[in-house]
């Protein structure tokens, strides 16, 4: 079983799609196998990430395990 | 008191809403509302989308810490997603409290952070192309007023 990716507002059309199974592993390991551009609109300063549906306040030593799912969150537009 | 937050994917009824709202707190010294809704000026269509884990819990969260702000009879924040054209109503929030500035407060309160804190994206077509919008500094700015 895969990891997903998931791809919130301007980072979907960075991607092309609003999810992208991936295989599980380091974060780093998995964003080496996306394109350079979307890796680097993914690590963008202003994007939060969601491991599972829990916000990550640390970025640093994420692993997606079997099934995990990772939300890239770009800044909000509600209202 | 409980608050009513809701994700509605279909017609918001802002006048059908409000009734609930009210006749469930009839006892209430007052009730403010907002209604945002699709500007029209250009925009053909406006596509809301959401995080599911966290948009509607976020909301809930929001609803609770105006209660624990402002002394409130209940709050109703109730936001669309999917697309929607100009003149619908994408956002009604409102307050319901013993006396009128906790109510106005609470609302402007939960609108400030909808707008520029919560977890949705909106983008909008225009002359046939769509566009992701993100907030403008004037909603950071209405954001931060609050501390």
């Amino acid at each position: 079983m895969a990891a997903r990716l998931v791809f919130l507002g301007r980072l979907e059309d960075a991607a092309g799609c609003a999810e992208r199974e991936v295989a599980p592993g380091p974060l780093e390991a998995v964003l080496g196998t996306l394109e350079p551009d979307l890796a680097i609109a993914l690590l963008g300063e202003r994007v939060r990430m969601a491991h599972n549906g829990v916000l990550i306040a640390e970025r640093g030593g994420i692993v997606l395990g079997e099934g995990d799912e990772l939300a890239f969150l770009p800044p909000v537009s509600g209202g | 008191m409980a608050n009513t937050v809701r994700l509605l994917d279909a017609v918001l009824d802002p006048a059908r809403e409000l009734a609930l709202f009210h006749a469930a707190h009839a006892e209430s010294g007052g009730i403010t509302s907002f209604l945002g809704q699709v500007r029209g000026q250009g925009t053909e269509l406006l596509e809301l989308r959401h995080y599911a884990p966290l948009t509607l819990p976020g909301m809930r969260d929001l609803a609770q810490l105006c209660q624990s702000r402002w002394q409130l009879d209940g709050m109703l924040i109730l936001h669309r997603t999917g697309q929607l054209a100009p003149g619908e109503p994408i956002v009604l929030v409102a307050a319901a409290a013993p006396h009128r500035r906790q109510a106005f407060a609470a609302t402007d309160y939960a609108m400030d952070h909808l707008k520029s804190e919560s977890w949705f994206w909106k983008r909008e077509r225009r002359a046939g192309t769509w566009q992701w919008i993100e907030p403008r500094p004037d909603d950071y700015a209405a954001v931060q007023r609050w501390g």
